[in-house]
């Protein structure tokens, strides 16, 4: 720490106006360089911040499932019976819903995402429509969650329910099916914006190589620009499938919220998400409350790994 | 190698792109869709009525948002104040300390935050903010509240403004920082004098970025803000947004509530995707990169 | 058989409104090297690239005139038949780098859905990297990815990869500019041998080199042909000034 007597005074003459003026000097350049120290600091404790918020998330998660991993066990994540009128807890059907969801949508969608990474980065990556086209893709991000669902409610579960009713079942129309469908939408900005990128970083002389053997486009792309975006372009999927995964509102409007375990894509379900959404405020037991936290934990953990193991495959790919 | 297999080998690499572009393009379909239909939906709800008034009970027609309006903008200023300061000096730490061993774990933190589902955010908020607590002599009265929403929400905002402050001014030359240091200015005017005026379109940017994220969030507000179906504007007490409004009337059995959910989806659409084309064409024009 | 396997007859080229090639009219003889050369900028490459149809490859890319290999014009032919009777060898080694070396050479094949029965594959694959003395250097190593090569060898494998495809000309575009000078004599050494079987075109911003390697040099200037002649008189006794002040400007 720099102390008062470290800053030199420098008197020119030894006035005692000038001993009053560098001594005030000193006092100021003492003052600032303190004030630097304090500037200092405080940035890293807004840095600091970031790291506190997360453990607080992981610590408050863990915290709030304390009861209901010591009174329910492990057994709690495969029970087939969610039933808390009785006290009976069980998480499978919730996970099941999950994974049904997140990945028939990831199904979905990647035909369209990776569609659309290909046209914007390989055939069109300049010009005023390949630029609306990215832009609207974009646009799909942002349009809320709630306002998928009111649509997805409105008009995707009547469409939905007469189809249901043609293939002869029965015909409820909101359930895993929408909900997937919904979800297909929402995520293929993801995959789509990440691929694109990738799809433009290859080199234009390994393409070259592959035209000057004779090649056709479709067949460069296939075994020049596929290869070399393989990791890339799975990391956009994961991303998609770690938005898919954390989605509430959309799921929760359209999913048919029951905690059967669905029998069929076309049956009502529940997911982890839209469990914690509907019985929150409802949960008037400890344990109930515990083991709906333990379901955001789990979430938490499985989102947060999927998007770190995304991130990590980029920062390769990026950095080769 | 003979016409019919380049012909054959022509064919499929034609018939590729045709299914790429019938793809590519197919996924304007939903967008598009939506649009029309909530313009279609919402159009004739909206009038000076409903603006201004509150919602009526169930059974009486009419009624307004005006509740959520406000409540949405008191909830999104309060969030930005919360946020923007933090994100913003927390990523001009990160771009201070490229090496540090402390800046890579406030930078993984960042990205961990990004990727937090809205629904374990409003968990989390509920827990810290609305439910009592005591500790030692602290009482901590708790319920439901727009701070608490907000507070959420500034949680959502946080890991964008960080990232695209650090990424601004990662980009800015060196020897803007050296000159203003060599002339004896001190750190933090340096900081708010120098580099972050160069910097503020892309600051601005990210900024504007991260309310357009959370203008349409509903989950993280389920458990703190809650909803209000009068007009407040304290924030210690539950407040109503536009999303948490139309969540709860689109999945009421009531038509007149259901009309009311149709507005407000109108206005919420457009908002979202005003702020969104707005952000684009600043960031276009001040050539920022994000 | 035909002893001039290329001719062009007022050839143009240009990106947009850029006129880079100027009227070129030129007959390039069966198993003769021919360099091509010139400063930078005076359109040598986008004629090579021509040749085997690449230059309209980049958008606003356009050329006419006559462009004829074995009295067939080649832009009446489709791209794909063009390219598989005039390979192409580029400026940086680019072998593919997901395929060992093996597939590397047999790329050419598997690009264009032609299936070989294994025997045949590996006759080729061993009769390719023989005539770029890349076999003994890697005949145990086939399976491998071809990252470890170096500059010099990567760049004959590519030669090999070209090779393997038979065709009647092989196009190169400064191929050994990215090389150091072991590498580049290792590569100019197989120029020698390719042109009992093969026509060779290499485009080069090394005078020395266009004197050391090839039978016959033209030279560019501005997009014109300034000069084609044997590459003896080229350098001892060009016909233009152009061409004069060219070579004397190196040397001295």
């Amino acid at each position: 720490m720099i102390t008062r007597s470290d800053i030199p005074l420098r008197v020119i003459n030894s006035s005692p106006e000038a001993i009053a003026k560098a001594k005030a000097r000193a006092r100021r350049s003492f003052r600032q360089i303190r004030t630097e120290n304090v500037f200092r600091r405080s940035l890293m404790i807004m840095g600091l911040l970031m790291i506190i918020l997360v453990l607080g998330i992981c610590l408050t998660l863990a915290w709030q499932s304390r009861l209901s991993i010591s009174a329910l066990g492990p057994k709690y994540l495969w029970n087939k019976v969610w039933d808390p009128v009785q006290d009976i807890y069980g998480a499978w059907p919730f996970l099941l819903g999950t994974l049904l969801t997140s990945f028939l949508a990831l199904i979905i969608s990647i035909p369209f995402s990776i569609s659309v990474a290909i046209f914007l980065g390989e055939y069109h990556p300049k010009g005023w429509l390949p630029n609306f086209l990215k832009n609207a893709v974009e646009l799909i991000a942002a349009v809320p969650s709630v306002i998928y669902g009111f649509w997805g409610l409105a008009v995707l579960v009547p469409i939905v329910r007469s189809f249901e009713s043609s293939i002869g079942v029965v015909p409820v129309g909101v359930g895993i099916f929408s909900s997937s469908l919904i979800l297909a939408v929402m995520i293929i900005p993801y995959a789509a914006s990440l691929g694109r990128s990738m799809i433009s970083l290859v080199p234009s002389h390994l393409k070259e190589a592959a035209y000057g053997l004779g090649a056709t486009r479709w067949e460069v792309i296939r075994s020049v620009v596929l290869p070399y975006t393989k990791s890339g372009l799975f990391a956009g999927i994961l991303l998609s499938l770690g938005r898919a995964l954390g989605e509430t509102m959309a799921v929760t409007m359209v999913i048919g919220n029951t905690s059967a375990i669905p029998k069929s894509i076309f049956a009502p379900g529940n997911t982890m998400a839209s469990v914690i959404a509907n019985e929150f405020t409802e949960a008037d037991k400890p344990v109930y409350l515990s083991a709906l936290i333990e379901l955001g934990l789990v979430l938490f953990l499985v989102t947060i790994v999927i998007n770190l193991i995304g991130k990590r495959v980029i920062d390769r790919f990026t950095n080769e | 190698m003979d016409g019919k297999n380049i012909k054959l080998r022509l064919g499929k690499s034609y018939g590729f792109q045709w299914l790429i572009y019938v793809l590519a393009f197919a996924c304007l379909v939903p967008l598009l869709a939506i649009l029309f239909y909530i313009v279609k939906a919402g159009v004739t709800k909206i009038n000076w009525h409903f603006l201004v008034n509150i919602p009526k009970p169930v059974g009486e027609s009419g009624g307004g948002i005006a509740n959520a309006l406000v409540g949405s903008i008191i909830i999104i200023l309060v969030a930005a104040v919360i946020a923007i300061p933090i994100g913003i000096m927390a990523g001009v730490y990160l771009s201070e300390n490229r090496r540090s061993r402390l800046a890579y774990w406030v930078r993984l933190c960042t990205d961990i935050l990004q990727g937090v589902p809205s629904i374990v955010v409003g968990i989390v908020a509920y827990f810290w903010l609305v439910r009592p607590w005591d500790i030692g002599f602290i009482h901590h009265k708790g319920g439901f509240s727009a701070l608490s929403g907000s507070f959420a929400l500034a949680i959502m905002m946080l890991p964008i403004i960080v990232r695209s402050t650090e990424e601004t001014l990662k980009l800015l030359p060196d020897s803007l920082k050296e000159a203003a240091l060599a002339l004896g200015m001190p750190f933090h005017r340096v900081i708010f004098k120098v580099v972050v005026p160069v910097g503020i379109s892309g600051i601005l940017s990210g900024v504007m970025l991260s309310v357009a994220r959370i203008t349409g969030e509903t989950a993280p507000l389920l458990f703190t803000a809650f909803g209000n179906p009068y007009l407040s504007v304290n924030v210690g007490k539950p407040m109503q947004s536009l999303p948490l409004l139309i969540f709860n009337y689109a999945t009421s059995p009531y038509q007149d509530w259901l009309n009311l959910a149709w507005g407000a989806s109108l206005i919420l659409l457009f908002w979202v995707l005003f702020l969104n084309i707005f952000t684009k064409v600043i960031t276009r024009k001040w050539k920022v990169q994000l | 058989m035909e002893s001039t396997i290329i001719k062009s007859r007022n050839f143009n080229a240009s990106f947009g409104t850029n006129h880079v090639v100027k009227n070129v009219n030129i007959d390039i003889p069966r198993n003769h090297i021919i360099a091509v050369m010139g400063p930078s900028g005076c359109g040598k490459t986008t004629y090579l690239r021509c040749v085997n149809r690449m230059h309209e490859l980049i958008p606003g890319a356009t050329s006419n005139g006559e462009m004829k290999l074995n009295e067939e014009d080649v832009y009446q032919m489709h791209p794909i038949f063009v390219r598989l009777k005039i390979g192409m060898v580029f400026q940086r080694p680019n072998p593919f780098p997901n395929l060992s070396i093996y597939d590397n050479v047999i790329a050419g094949y598997k690009l264009n859905g032609i299936k070989l029965p294994k025997a045949e594959r590996d006759e080729i694959v061993e009769r390719s990297l023989t005539k770029v003395a890349l076999w003994k250097e890697v005949k145990d190593s086939l399976n491998k990815k071809g990252s470890f090569l170096s500059g010099g060898q990567q760049q004959r494998l590519c030669i090999a990869r070209t090779v393997a495809m038979e065709p009647e000309v092989i196009l190169f575009d400064e191929p050994t500019s990215a090389l150091d000078p072991i590498s580049t004599s290792t590569v100019e050494e197989l120029f020698h041998e390719l042109k009992t079987n093969y026509t060779l075109i290499i485009v080069t911003h090394n005078m020395q080199q266009a004197a050391r390697v090839s039978d016959k040099t033209a030279f560019f200037f501005l997009g014109e042909l300034v000069e084609y002649d044997e590459t003896k008189t080229m350098f001892t006794n060009p016909k233009d000034q152009r061409t004069q002040n060219y070579i004397t400007g190196r040397f001295s």
